[in-house]
């Protein structure tokens, strides 16, 4: 052990007779491209005038958004019952949906505040939009429990606030953590995305020309000037806001499962919910990630600064998930079986093999199956098939939602209480719209706000580094 | 500060490379200077200690707010479920820090932001709309690929000629004089 220790504090003799390769470093940066470059680039998206494709794509979205808008006046003019929810699914789609577009957002902050911890520098072109579509996911998100709780105009109820009744929130509730978690998670994603913003927005304000343009930008930019005194606090308070989002991402996921896990419903009392709802949030959110990104960088042609290498590892790690969402699968089976509980086994058993077994299989193809087309090099260099392959995750991951929380409740402990749950066209309508919803806050982003964040792309590019030759 | 001072806020002149304005830096350091600023596009790597500057307080009002947060947590779910409004559930007790336990740690992470991103901002003396540097036709490239060293005339050591010569064995360009 001395012996080791000493030659350890000494720089090996090895070392002074060969040369040690430099390892060989993806290029974040194509084709050298400098500070100004990205500058232009990026602020030329928000300088140029409207492009057709973007109104033709505002209006279809808006368009689409209105099916929420339509959906959601028929339910609260009416009531819920004109949603397909009856004795005994009480949960149908609206869990679904928020389930499903809570994990969305949840790819967004696991690329600004996880890989940010672990210093992944391929997070800086991408980290803006996905951190942007996490806001607006959570914003269709919040829509469902909102209109489920019946009389939308008590959903303040839900909120720790006085009322005449003179009675509290219960915390004992799971549901009531979710109201605290998914709101901090939406107050805080928003505040790490602003904050991040900021410099930028300085930057846009800088090459403003016109009036209005340099008056928004002002005001959004809080009078930043990019003093290192500044960028020192700046860049504490990023890495601290890192810090704080990963538990908290990690904890919205696990308290959202939670509503599921702390019930004593067969397939949904399970200890394997937490890590199970986190891995597939990550899952799902990655895959929209591509799904948003590869239209936009072939658009604005940002091949320069989202390339190969980037898509690879969006690619890799939707791979690593999905294949952890296919154990979770494996192991929730192998659990049922082993625990000798019959309504457990009989759950699981119904779940592949019932009344749902399509949607079950849906949701193996779709999670299990598909994505370990990326194992392949050629898959993932072939964008139109990534981008395929994504819309495949998502359509799996909506329907994994929808199997855990109908066939569970559709065939529980009591056979003369078993039902069959089915959508109505209000359902449809209001989550059809939520995608639209979603796009019109999408599009505006694009155009009015910096896609790229220019101060980071700008740091990990080789020039900046003070110590360069 | 002499009187012709008076209206000056300071001299600025910019570099065009990151590893310009870094040995600069150093140099105004080592020359003793306290009112000074490095202005870059993005962060430099290292700029602190050629700065010679202390750790962020944010961190300190990070941990304020966490405090804060989960003080708030405790006493809300207390107040509303064991003092305000007892309910027996389950002929549990009617307060333990067990089950509120997601409320209190949901909190404690949002006070904790509210501090890092509010104390950012005061620590910067942010919003600030107005400043003299704006003035400066040149400022508007620092956001963009310009790096630029400003000398504020409150700083002990200042006086108008000397800092623009000392400004030019630097090796900057541009050196200007920023009016109040």
């Amino acid at each position: 052990m001395a012996h080791a220790h000493d030659s350890s504090s000494e720089r090996p003799a090895i070392l002074d007779k060969v040369r040690p390769a430099e390892l060989p470093r993806p290029k974040l940066i194509l084709n050298d491209r400098g500070f100004h470059w990205i500058t232009d680039k990026v602020c030329g998206i928000v300088e140029e005038p409207t492009p057709l494709w973007w109104k033709v794509l505002f209006g279809v979205a808006l368009f689409i958004a209105s099916f929420t808008g339509l959906g959601l006046f028929y339910l609260v003019s009416t009531g819920t019952g004109t949603w397909g929810l009856r004795s005994p699914v009480g949960w149908g789609w609206a869990i679904v949906n928020f389930v499903f577009w809570v994990g969305i957002g949840h790819a967004g902050t696991l690329i600004s505040a996880i890989l940010c911890l672990l210093r992944q520098k391929w997070r800086t072109s991408i980290n803006r939009a996905a951190e942007a579509m996490t806001i607006f996911a959570v914003m269709c998100a919040g829509i469902f429990p909102l209109f489920h709780v019946g009389r939308v105009w008590f959903g303040w109820w839900l909120f720790p606030l006085p009322n005449q009744n003179g009675i509290w929130p219960q915390f004992r509730s799971p549901l009531e953590w979710d109201v605290f978690a998914v709101s901090t998670y939406f107050t805080v994603s928003t505040l790490f995305w602003y904050m991040g913003m900021v410099p930028d927005l300085g930057a846009i304000r800088d090459r403003a020309k016109t009036w209005w343009r340099k008056a928004f930008y002002s005001v959004l930019a809080l009078g930043w000037r990019g003093g290192n005194r500044q960028w020192s606090n700046f860049e504490m308070a990023y890495l601290l806001l890192a810090g704080l989002s990963t538990p908290l991402v990690l904890s919205v996921h696990t308290i959202v499962s939670f509503d599921f896990a702390v019930s004593n419903v067969p397939g949904w009392h399970t200890t394997i919910f937490p890590p199970y709802f986190v891995a597939g949030a990550i899952f799902s959110g990655f895959a929209m990630v591509l799904t948003l990104m590869l239209p936009l960088r072939a658009i604005y042609r940002l091949h320069d600064v989202i390339n190969q290498y980037h898509i690879d590892n969006m690619c890799k790690i939707i791979l690593a998930t999905g294949t952890m969402v296919g154990y979770a699968y494996a192991t929730e089976f192998f659990i049922a079986a082993y625990s000798g509980n019959a309504y457990e086994k009989f759950a699981f058993i119904n779940r592949a093999f019932g009344q749902y077994y399509w949607a079950y299989w849906i949701m193996v193809s779709c999670n299990v199956i598909t994505p370990q087309l990326f194992w392949f090099k050629k898959v993932r260099e072939n964008h139109s098939l990534v981008w395929i392959i994504c819309l495949f995750v998502n359509v799996g991951m909506w329907f994994e939602r929808f199997v855990i929380t109908v066939t569970s409740l559709a065939n529980d402990y009591l056979p003369s209480s078993w039902g069959y749950y089915s959508p109505t066209i209000v359902d449809i309508f209001t989550f059809f719209g939520t995608f639209g919803f979603f796009s019109v806050l999408f599009l505006l982003f694009v155009r009015f706000l910096p896609l790229l964040p220019m101060a980071e792309v700008k740091m990990v590019a080789p020039q900046a580094d003070p110590h360069a030759h | 500060m002499n009187e012709r001072n008076e209206r000056i806020h300071g001299v600025a002149c910019t570099f065009r490379k990151p590893a310009d304005v870094f040995h600069a830096a150093e140099k105004v350091r080592d020359a003793g200077w306290t009112r000074w600023d490095v202005h870059t596009p993005f962060p430099i790597h290292g700029m602190d200690q050629a700065m010679g500057l202390e750790r962020s307080k944010v961190p300190r009002l990070t941990l304020l707010g966490g405090v804060t947060g989960f003080i708030t947590g405790c006493l809300l779910t207390w107040y509303m479920n064991s003092f305000d409004y007892p309910l027996v559930v389950g002929g549990k007790p009617f307060w333990s820090p067990i089950f509120p336990f997601p409320v209190m740690y949901e909190c404690t992470i949002l006070f904790a932001a509210f501090g890092t991103f509010f104390g950012q901002f005061i620590l910067n003396r942010l919003p600030r709309h107005h400043h003299p540097l704006f003035d400066l036709p040149h400022f508007a490239r620092v956001s963009d690929d310009t790096f630029m060293v400003v000398l504020e005339a409150s700083d002990p050591k200042f006086h108008l000629d000397e800092s623009r010569n000392f400004l030019q064995s630097l090796g900057g360009q541009e050196i200007t004089v920023i009016r109040d």
